[in-house]
């Protein structure tokens, strides 16, 4: 499954690993920051439900927008995920990949 | 309000009509796919020419199980805000597959996720062990599938349970056998949009009786059930308990192998990437639809009527469209709840039978030495084979409660599957031992700790007290199966592992050689 790549990839294995350490720095804050949002809510069911008890209007609760909040900002992380990557990422993939195919020939 | 008399349970002539326009269609399409589906690339993958929005009404069409649909209409409807806090953990797990494993899923594996697994292991030992835990989860996802379209079948239509679950396995087999891939995802994407439309159109229609204002209908569910209904209940009554299943959740949609499987019928890793977004936004959607037809149904139908049609509230959703739109709607609504039973079966099924084809048969019974047409053989015997077992699987637990069955399939998908996938793709230094200790710990562990957990210990052996605390298992044995990958890498080293890592980065970050 190794391909002739392998040789080729330290043709500049900083940018490379730059570019996978940058992945992953951005992949995990947004895994953090879904915890965080989730945990967040769970913490606050289990210990101060009261909170989402509040009355926004009239019998309307702050739980439900927050609760459909979550759904929303579940959505826009995947969002941001995507916009990063189509943009900085794929463009930082396709010059290292030009780089590798001019040293192999 | 209360003296509403429901058809449903009688046979209904639009719903039988939509039912077989629905058979129909999808069978044309299996038709059609038959003749493509000759090649496994064609069977396990649609030729990997899928689409970013296909896929994502695929992955949606796959996470949205009627279970989910009429469950949390049901239990929305009866619980009120209790409903919400329970979809928003099985939404949370998607951003989480979009984060850490769908591109590199993509661009190292083949067909199934034991794929990424074993790209740098020992073959044998790996798909051994990512097989135990694949067709685990499959399966206890499918008694749980199958035992509920069995009770739905029989309460929407009127039909015997036995009929209702052999019709189902068998369309299911049709699917999956003659069409594949191709044919599975195509059911996926037209039930899946089917179900948005009919659960939109349910909405607007529900919404008109309050001038189309959302708050009107929460206060009107506060003024008749009291002001609990919009706060949370006893959901999480215990933290850690929650927070274990939360981490089942989360991790686990990670770690089912047919949602996996999807992330191999697109051309490449950025069309991956795309498709989770869609599907998240899809799901999230829906999940918003089932709360407000919860508390619609609720309202319009009443919290008495729906308990008595069904204790656990199942049926809130058909109920409430047979309010509002008389029975012709009603009857595509049953219509689409049964289209719906039968794609995730179908797409269940398909993984389990890749599992058994392409990781056991091809990979460690012939060691990679087997011809395509052989495997293609092995893998349409395992689909008739998977599909029997279903059935007899859903006649064997009838009228047993199998709710608990969905929580172990995620907490095995977050703990034997899922550990062992990341470290794989993470961690240079996984050790072929590691990878299969982590897998097997995970097992183990989940299986056992939901036995003696108060789910099964209690509820169904009918002992008084649970020997393990917590009904989800998952906050021990997701870090138990990360702790044995650990030790069993660091004990015993895979030197040709470690000098595999740095070709497993290249393909998995620039997609060079990727299939």
């Amino acid at each position: 499954m190794p391909t002739s790549a392998t040789a080729t990839a330290a043709c500049d294995p900083r940018l490379f690993a730059a570019l996978v350490r940058k992945r992953w720095t951005v992949s995990l804050a947004l895994t953090v920051l879904m915890l965080g949002i989730y945990y967040g809510f769970i913490y606050v069911l289990a210990y101060r439900a009261d909170l989402l008890a509040t009355r926004l209007g009239e019998r309307m609760t702050v739980g439900i927008p927050v609760g459909l909040g979550i759904i929303l900002a579940s959505w826009l992380l995947t969002g941001i995920y995507v916009r990063w990557a189509n943009g900085g990422y794929d463009d930082a993939v396709s010059t290292i990949k030009c780089a590798m195919q001019e040293n192999q020939g | 309000m209360n003296t509403f008399a429901t058809t449903l349970g009688q046979p209904n002539a639009t719903s039988i009509i939509f039912f077989f326009v629905f058979i129909a269609i999808t069978l044309a399409i299996t038709y059609v796919a038959a003749k493509k589906s000759q090649s496994a690339s064609n069977f396990y993958a649609a030729g990997r020419s899928v689409t970013g929005w296909q896929n994502g009404l695929a992955l949606a069409g796959d996470y949205m199980s009627a279970a989910s649909f009429l469950g949390i209409a049901g239990l929305v409807s009866l619980k009120g805000y209790d409903g919400l806090i329970y979809s928003i953990g099985f939404l949370v797990g998607w951003p989480i597959i979009m984060f850490l494993v769908a591109e590199p899923l993509r661009n190292l594996g083949k067909y199934t996720f034991a794929d990424v697994v074993a790209y740098r292991l020992s073959q044998k030992p790996i798909r051994v062990a990512a097989s135990i835990g694949s067709l685990l989860t499959v399966c206890f996802y499918l008694i749980a599938q199958m035992v509920g379209s069995g009770a739905l079948v029989t309460m929407m239509f009127g039909l015997p349970y036995e009929t209702a679950i052999i019709a189902v396995g068998a369309v299911m087999i049709a699917y999956v056998l003659f069409g594949g891939m191709l044919a599975t995802t195509w059911v996926q994407i037209i039930k899946a949009v089917l179900l948005l439309a009919g659960a939109t159109a349910m909405v607007v229609m529900a919404l008109s009786r309050f001038g189309f204002n959302v708050t009107a209908l929460f206060d009107a569910a506060a003024v008749t059930y009291g002001d609990k209904m919009l706060n949370p209940g006893g959901l999480v009554a215990n933290p850690l308990d929650a927070l274990s299943l939360g981490l089942a959740l989360m991790f686990g949609t990670a770690g089912l192998p047919h949602i996996l499987m999807r992330f191999y019928t697109v051309p490449d890793a950025k069309t991956a990437r795309k498709s989770v977004f869609y599907a998240t936004g899809l799901i999230g959607y829906f999940y918003v639809l089932t709360f407000i037809i919860g508390f619609a149904a609720m309202v319009l139908v009443g919290r008495d009527v729906v308990a008595r049609v069904d204790a656990g509230g199942n049926m809130a959703a058909l109920l409430l469209a047979e309010v509002t739109g008389g029975t012709v709607f009603l009857g595509f609504i049953a219509a689409v709840a049964f289209a719906t039973i039968l794609a995730v079966v179908a797409g269940l099924t398909l993984a389990g039978a890749t599992t058994l084809s392409h990781d056991l048969y091809a990979n460690v019974f012939r060691a990679g030495r087997s011809s395509e047409e052989a495997e293609m053989r092995v893998a349409k015997r395992a689909t008739v084979g998977l599909g029997i077992v279903a059935v007899l699987l859903g006649l064997a637990f009838k009228g047993q409660n199998v709710a608990f069955m969905v929580g172990l399939a995620f907490a095995i998908a977050a703990s034997a599957n899922f550990p062992a996938l990341l470290l794989s793709i993470l961690w240079k230094g996984t050790s072929t031992v590691g990878a299969a200790a982590s897998i097997v710990t995970g097992t183990v562990t989940a299986v056992g700790l939901i036995m003696l957990s108060p789910t099964v210990w209690v509820d169904i052996f009918g002992n008084a007290a649970p020997i393990f605390p917590w009904k989800n298992p998952t906050l021990v044995s997701m870090p138990a199966a990360f702790l044995a990958g650990w030790l069993g890498s660091v004990f015993v080293p895979d030197a040709k592992a470690r000098s595999l890592y740095a070709a497993q980065q290249i393909r998995n970050y620039l997609g060079v050689g990727a299939e």
